[in-house]
C-alpha cells in the first residue's frame, strides 16, 4: 500500500488520458446496468412466479373463456388448496394509449392467492364491501395520480356495457409489495360486477382463467393432469400448466428481439472495454524505460508487476464501481425509460455482483500483458529503448 | 493558407502508418458503436415497415365503437349486414366488396420451439382478396368455402412448424388442411392464417358474429362520407378507420419500447465512444507533439494544424462508420424474426431492415463522434507553446 503514491503520480501524469479512460469505463458500466435491467424486464418476472401456482386456460386459445362453474369442480381435486379466477378486462383510461393490465377477479380469494400483493387491512375491507371498488398497484397510482377514494372511468374494449357508458370504479385500495420486481401496474375489480352487467349476453358466467394453489409443488404435474382429464371431451377443454411455464411461454413469444438486443449490446460493451484496456496498456508501454529504472534501483520482479497491476485496477475500480452505482440509482429512481410499458424495471442484485466481478476482471486483464512484459524486462534492453 | 493545410495534412496521413495500432483501435471503437446503433434501430425500423406497409387507403376497417383492435371488437351478423349496405362501398357482380371477418388466436408451436405461440387466425369471407389488392396467393390455391381448409401467410409458414401446403394441423376440436400460401409485400398480414369465417364461427362458439368488416371504398376520397354515413345510422355503434392508420396504431406500443431502448443503448454507447475517440486522438497528437511543433517553428499557422488533426479524426471515424454500417447491413438486414405485438397479443413476423436512411444517420453519428473526439486534441496541438513542445520526447 505504501506504493499507492507512486501509482497515483503515474495516473496523474497524463491527466486527460486518465480522465477519459475513467469516463469510458464509467459509461460502459452504466450501459451494463441498463442492459441487465432491460433483460430482467423482458423476462417478465419469471423469477417471481409462484412455484405452487398453476394456471388453467382454455385449450383452444388464451382468448377463449371458461365457464365459472369449473371453480367448484376444480376445488374437489385432491391436492388443490385454493382456486381463484380472473377475466381480462382490457379497458383503457381516457385514451387508447393509456393501457395497463386491468382484470375482473374473484374477490373472495384473489388476494389470498397472490399474497405478494400487500393491501392495508382497512382498504381490503372497504374493497370487499364495495361492489364498484377497485384495488390498484402503487406504480399505476403514481402514473395517473390516483388516490384512494377517487372515482375512475375505464373505457371498455371487449365488454361494452349495454348502455355504452364507461365503466366506473371507486379506488378502494392501493397495493404495494415487499417483493422487488412485482408488477404494480395492475387494477383489479369485482368479477361479480362484470357478470351482473353481462349476465344475459354471450359473456355471461364466463371467466378468462383459473389459478390453482397446490398443497405441495411436487404434486403440480399430477394436479394439472387431473384438471385436464376432468374436462377432456367436454365442449370447453382446458390446458393447465405451472405459472412459471406460462410466463416463460409468454416471454418467449416476445421472441429473440430482447436476446438480439442484449447480444449486440454485450458485444459492444466488450469492444468498448477492449478499447479501454488497450489505452491502459499503452500508457504503461510508454513507460518501459522508467520501469527499468525502478528495477535498477532494486525493485523485484513481483514488485514491478504488482505496481503495474495496481495502476490498472485502481482505474477500473474507480470508473466501474461509479458506473454501477450510477446506473443502479438511475434504474431504481429513474425507473422505466419507456414510460410504464414494462411491468418491472430494476437492476437485479445478482447482476450487480456480476458487474463488480467484471470490473475487477477488467482491471487485471488490462494490466496483465504490460505487467508481464515489465516483469520479464531485461534492464539493459529497456534502458536502450526510449 | 490552403497550401499549408494540404502540406500539413499530407504529413499527417503519411505518418498514419506509424500509428496504425491506435488508429485501428479508434476505427474499431466507432465501428462497434455504429453496429450497435444500426442493430438496435433496424429492429424498430423493420417492425415499423411490416406494420406501415400494410394496407391501402382505399380499404377501411369497421369495428365496434370503442374498440382499438379487432381482438376486442364484436359485431353481430345483422350489424355486419347493415355495414355492408352503407353507401360508398365499391360493388362488383357479387354485391358490395366487403368482407366481414373474425380474428382469433390459436396456440401453435414455432419451428424453433415446441411450446405454443399465439398465432393469429383470421376467418374471412369471399371478398377478402378483393378488399386487399396487395395480397396474392403465390402457392397452391385459395381455400374452398365451407371446408376446413386454410391459407397461410408467407411469414407464418416460415416461422411456425408444419404449415406448408399439404400439411394438416389440429386446433381445438377441428382439423385443418393447408392448401395455399399468400404474400402481402412482406407486411404484417403475412403473419396470419386465413380460413372461412363461417367455419370458424362454430369452432370458436361465436354464433353468427364477427369482429370487423373490411370494406373497399369506391374511391380513397370517399372515406369521410362513408364514415359519416355509418355514424349517422342510429342502428349502428361502430368506428371506421383506414387500414394503414389501423396498423400504424397497432404497432404503437412495441415501437415506442424498441425505439426508446434502442436510443438509450445507442446514446450511451455513443458517449462512451466519444471518450474513446478523444483518448485515441490525444495519443495520436501526443506522439506527434515534436513534429507539430517543428511545423509551427517553420511558420505554419495554427489553423492548418487544427485542421489536419480534425480531418484525421473525421477520416478515421468515417472509415469506422462505413465498416460498421457494412457489418450491420450484412448481419442484420433481412433477418427474419417474430415477436408478440402487445396490442393484439398475437405474433407478428417481420424482417430487420437496415435502410439507407438509417445508414445515413449512423454515418452522421460517426462523424459527430470523430469531430467531438478530435476537437480537444486539435486545440491542444495548436496551443502548446513551441518551445515546450520541442523539448518533449
Amino acid at each position: 500500500m505504501k506504493f499507492l503514491h507512486i501509482v497515483w503520480r503515474n495516473l496523474m501524469r497524463r491527466k486527460i488520458r486518465t480522465i477519459f479512460t475513467l469516463l469510458s469505463i464509467f459509461v460502459s458500466f452504466v450501459l451494463f446496468g441498463y442492459l441487465m435491467a432491460i433483460r430482467s424486464a423482458f423476462s417478465m418476472g419469471i423469477d417471481l412466479a409462484g412455484a405452487d401456482r398453476l394456471m388453467v386456460l382454455n385449450k383452444i386459445s388464451i382468448i377463449m373463456p371458461l365457464p365459472v362453474s369449473y371453480k367448484e369442480r376444480i376445488k374437489q381435486i385432491e391436492g388443490v388448496k385454493e382456486v381463484t379466477f380472473a377475466n381480462w378486462f382490457g379497458g383503457y383510461y381516457q385514451e387508447t394509449r393509456n393501457q395497463f393490465p386491468n382484470m375482473a377477479v374473484d374477490a373472495e380469494n384473489w388476494f389470498k392467492m397472490y399474497s405478494e400483493f400487500a393491501v392495508p387491512e382497512d382498504q381490503m375491507k372497504a374493497w370487499l364491501a364495495d361492489r364498484q371498488g377497485a384495488i390498484i398497484g402503487a406504480d399505476l397510482a403514481r402514473r395517473f395520480g390516483w388516490k384512494v377514494g377517487d372515482r375512475v372511468p375505464l373505457q371498455a374494449t371487449i365488454f361494452a356495457r349495454p348502455d355504452r357508458r364507461a365503466w366506473e370504479f371507486n379506488i378502494s385500495g392501493i397495493y404495494d409489495s415487499p417483493v422487488k420486481g412485482t408488477d404494480k401496474t395492475q387494477l383489479f375489480f369485482h368479477w361479480e360486477l362484470l357478470n351482473e352487467v353481462l349476465r344475459n349476453t354471450q359473456f355471461g358466467n364466463q371467466v378468462g382463467w383459473y389459478v390453482i394453489k397446490v398443497n405441495d409443488p411436487e404434486q403440480s404435474p399430477g394436479v394439472a393432469k387431473t384438471v385436464d382429464t376432468m374436462f377432456a371431451n367436454s365442449p370447453t377443454e382446458t390446458k393447465t400448466d405451472s405459472e412459471k411455464n406460462f410466463i416463460a411461454g409468454w416471454a418467449k413469444q416476445i421472441g429473440n428481439i430482447s436476446l438480439i438486443t442484449q447480444l449486440v449490446a454485450a458485444a459492444a460493451l466488450f469492444m468498448m472495454l477492449l478499447v479501454t484496456a488497450n489505452t491502459m496498456a499503452q500508457s504503461i508501454r510508454e513507460r518501459t524505460s522508467e520501469l527499468a529504472v525502478l528495477k535498477t534501483l532494486g525493485f523485484g520482479d513481483g514488485r514491478v508487476l504488482s505496481l503495474v497491476l495496481m495502476e490498472s485496477c485502481v482505474l477500473a475500480l474507480v470508473g466501474g464501481i461509479a458506473g454501477i452505482a450510477v446506473s443502479w440509482a438511475l434504474v431504481t429512481i429513474g425507473g422505466d425509460p419507456t414510460g410504464a410499458f414494462l411491468p418491472q424495471f430494476l437492476f437485479p442484485p445478482k447482476d450487480v455482483v456480476i458487474g463488480v466481478l467484471m470490473v475487477v476482471a477488467l482491471g487485471f486483464a488490462a494490466g496483465a500483458i504490460p505487467a508481464l512484459q515489465a516483469q520479464r524486462l531485461r534492464i539493459v534492453d529497456a534502458l536502450r529503448r526510449t | 493558407m490552403l497550401s499549408q493545410i494540404v502540406a500539413v495534412s499530407a504529413v499527417n496521413f503519411r505518418s498514419l502508418r506509424q500509428r496504425l495500432g491506435s488508429s485501428t483501435v479508434a476505427i474499431i471503437g466507432i465501428a462497434g458503436v455504429v453496429v450497435v446503433f444500426l442493430g438496435v434501430l433496424s429492429i424498430a425500423e423493420g417492425f415499423r415497415a411490416a406494420m406501415a406497409g400494410v394496407g391501402d387507403p382505399q380499404t377501411v376497417i369497421v369495428m365496434r365503437a370503442g374498440s382499438d383492435t379487432e381482438m376486442t371488437s364484436g359485431l353481430s351478423g345483422d350489424t355486419a349486414r347493415l355495414i355492408m349496405d352503407t353507401p360508398g362501398i365499391a360493388r362488383n357482380e357479387r354485391g358490395p366488396v366487403a368482407s366481414p371477418e373474425l380474428f382469433v388466436i390459436v396456440g401453435h408451436p414455432t419451428k424453433k420451439d415446441p411450446s405454443d405461440a399465439n398465432v393469429p387466425l383470421r376467418g374471412v369471407s369471399s371478398a377478402a382478396l378483393q378488399v386487399r389488392p396487395e395480397i396474392r396467393i403465390v402457392e397452391g390455391r385459395m381455400f374452398t368455402e365451407g371446408t376446413n381448409e386454410i391459407v397461410v401467410g408467407r411469414a407464418a409458414s416460415r416461422q411456425f412448424a408444419n404449415l406448408d401446403v399439404g400439411s394438416q394441423t389440429r386446433w381445438g376440436q377441428n382439423n385443418w388442411k393447408v392448401v395455399g400460401i399468400f404474400e402481402a409485400n412482406g407486411s404484417a398480414a403475412e403473419s396470419e392464417i386465413w380460413c372461412d369465417a363461417r367455419v370458424l364461427q362454430p369452432a370458436y362458439q361465436r354464433g353468427n358474429s364477427y369482429q370487423s368488416v373490411y370494406v373497399r371504398l369506391e374511391s380513397p376520397e370517399g372515406f369521410q362520407a362513408f364514415k359519416d354515413a355509418l355514424t349517422s345510422n342510429p342502428q349502428l355503434s361502430v368506428t371506421a378507420i383506414r387500414e394503414p392508420d389501423y396498423f400504424a396504431a397497432q404497432s404503437d406500443v412495441l415501437n415506442s419500447i424498441i425505439t426508446t431502448i434502442g436510443f438509450l443503448i445507442a446514446g450511451l454507447m455513443g458517449i462512451g465512444a466519444v471518450f474513446g475517440a478523444v483518448n485515441t486522438m490525444y495519443t495520436a497528437v501526443a506522439s506527434r507533439t515534436r513534429e507539430i511543433a517543428t511545423l509551427r517553428a517553420l511558420g505554419f499557422g495554427n489553423f492548418p494544424v487544427v485542421f489536419s488533426v480534425l480531418s484525421e479524426a473525421v477520416i478515421l471515424s468515417l472509415v469506422g462508420g462505413v465498416i460498421g454500417g457494412l457489418l450491420a447491413w450484412i448481419a442484420f438486414d433481412g433477418y427474419q424474426t417474430s415477436t408478440m405485438n402487445f396490442q393484439s397479443f398475437s405474433q407478428v413476423a417481420f424482417a430487420f431492415a437496415v435502410t439507407p436512411k438509417l445508414l445515413g444517420t449512423a454515418l452522421v453519428y460517426a462523424l459527430l463522434m470523430g469531430l467531438v473526439g478530435g476537437m480537444l486534441p486539435a486545440i491542444r496541438a495548436a496551443r502548446l507553446p513551441v518551445v515546450t513542445a520541442l523539448r518533449e520526447l
